[in-house]
């Protein structure tokens, strides 16, 4: 327990270290949002869907964490780089506490930087139902980050460089984001799309965090939750293969 | 304190290490030599329980490393030879860190921290990061957080290399304090022999994977008639260099050390 807390600690201190990715990390979903939400918005109001900015503000507080949380994992390779994994891996710490650390910390950095972009959302006129679903939506923004967190420290595990990073953005996370339903509805969507999207594990947190903060959603908030759940366990649970195969 | 014997590891056909057996007694200093490629990072690697052996046995304090590697680790500090600190972490939080990772109690953790910091003159500096630090200060950090959790054996892989003169005579000055007051067993290799003469014991020199020489360091020189710990090593290993060989054999050997780190033989 005292290992786990130790390695949540640490991603935490890492992440308030680096005020630079902080504000960087801000950059990319608040394009997203004044491009999209104010470019598209007349459109998706003339369609009878009401305001894009509503629509749109869940989804790019989903991708903050989601892209967050998965360089948090990713960044296995740093430690492997400056040589702290190999202490690590040398003592007789269990393996799996220092990963369920890892993703739990990695996980509440994103989740905070998540705030962040919510904070600037509301900034930017963007108006959640109720405050008191809030506890909800950390619960799904959690889990998305320990999804996205465990799917990057699997990658991260078989990785020597950063150089790899880029490729592994456009692969995996890139996609996730686009074919998720956080840029437009999954309703009436060509079957293609629609099956995609309901494969993807993202889907399901853009969708909870979307009837938590503005009361509609596409699944269901606890069939999304449910579902998170599922994955969340399955991501954990491989990450945790992977890593305990580790070279030192 | 260490038992080694008839230990083999073979990287597809080759030996790396062959057939060597040799014992460290407890609170020894014992300096492990060799030149570059002659097998002495592979022993390492099998005697901190991150490579396993081909055959042979190993036992350190007692527990087979093989049988029992998760209680073997509890019993050592390792300084390896490439950098490992957690860069984005203070001083005193790499030493924290360490001690979770070694379950020391927090009561004891946190004193010992003291004390080891405040040896190794790192103690006004406890709250700055390390990636501020210098060479020395890094080296020594390592060191004394190996030391934290009390081991049984401290290994130092080449713990000097790139440092000058006022760092290692500190380092070398701290290891020994805590060699003599907690009298734990210190294994390690240099390649500055005028080091190994000065810190170990006791010396053993290894070549192409066999053990060519074992003994005091004034023994050493007795037995090649020679007047420094440098010349008999020169005389016991030869004087050519040790480049790698750009042949099918290094190719192989290159080859068989990926193959097997890929499938996962080690641990």
């Amino acid at each position: 327990m005292r290992t786990v807390y130790a390695f949540w600690l640490r991603e935490l201190k890492r992440y308030v270290r680096t005020p630079a990715q902080i504000i960087g990390g801000l950059g990319q979903p608040l394009l997203l949002f004044a491009a999209l939400g104010l470019g598209l918005g007349p459109i998706f109001a003339q369609s009878g869907r009401g305001s894009y900015l509503q629509f749109l503000a869940p989804g790019v507080i989903s991708m903050s964490v989601l892209f967050h949380a998965a360089f948090a994992g990713l960044a296995l390779v740093w430690d492997r780089q400056v040589g702290f994994l190999k202490v690590a891996l040398a003592s007789p710490a269990p393996r799996s506490y220092i990963v369920l650390g890892r993703l739990l910390g990695g996980a509440t950095s994103a989740v905070l930087q998540g705030m962040l972009v919510l904070l600037a959302c509301l900034l930017a006129g963007f108006r959640p139902i109720s405050l008191l679903s809030t506890g909800l939506a950390l619960v799904t923004l959690q889990l998305v980050g320990t999804v996205a967190c465990a799917i990057g420290t699997a990658i991260g595990s078989r990785l020597e460089s950063t150089q790899s990073f880029t490729a592994i953005m456009n692969f995996f996370l890139t996609p996730m984001f686009f074919l998720s339903g956080a840029l437009f509805p999954l309703e009436g969507l060509p079957k293609v799309l629609h099956v995609i999207a309901w494969a993807n594990p993202f889907s399901y947190g853009v969708d909870g965090l979307r009837e938590t903060l503005t009361g509609t959603a596409h699944f269901g908030v606890f069939g999304d939750l449910g579902v998170l759940a599922l994955f969340a366990v399955v991501f954990v649970w491989a990450s945790t293969w992977v890593f305990a195969r580790i070279q030192a | 304190m260490i038992r080694v014997r008839n230990l083999v590891r073979e990287f597809g056909k080759i030996r790396a290490v062959d057939n060597i057996c040799f014992a460290v007694e407890h609170g020894e200093r014992f300096a492990f030599l060799g030149p570059n490629g002659a097998g002495k990072t592979t022993t390492l690697k099998m005697l901190t329980t991150l490579l396993a052996p081909t055959s042979g046995s190993i036992l350190i304090d007692g527990v087979d490393v093989q049988r029992d590697p998760r209680a073997v680790r509890r019993k050592l500090g390792i300084v390896f030879q490439d950098p490992s600190l957690d860069s984005d972490l203070n001083a005193y939080e790499n030493m924290e860190i360490q001690g979770v990772l070694y379950d020391v109690p927090r009561a004891v953790c946190a004193s010992r921290i003291e004390r080891l910091l405040k040896l190794f003159d790192l103690w006004d500096r406890r709250r700055q990061l390390t990636k501020t630090f210098s060479g020395g200060m890094r080296r020594r950090l390592e060191i004394a957080r190996a030391l934290l959790h009390t081991p049984r054996v401290l290994f130092l892989d080449e713990p000097t290399l790139g440092l000058d003169p006022q760092s290692r005579r500190l380092l070398w000055h701290c290891v020994k304090v805590m060699n003599e007051s907690e009298r734990v067993t210190v294994f390690l290799t240099t390649h500055y022999m005028d080091e190994a003469e000065q810190n170990a014991d006791r010396v053993a020199i290894i070549d192409q994977g066999v053990i060519v020489a074992l003994g005091r360091p004034g023994e050493l020189m007795e037995q090649t008639q020679t007047s420094s710990l440098e010349t008999a090593f020169l005389q016991l290993t030869g004087a050519h260099t040790r480049d790698p060989r750009v042949d099918s054999a290094q190719h192989m050997l290159d080859f068989a050390r990926a193959w097997d780190a890929r499938s996962g033989r080690a641990r």
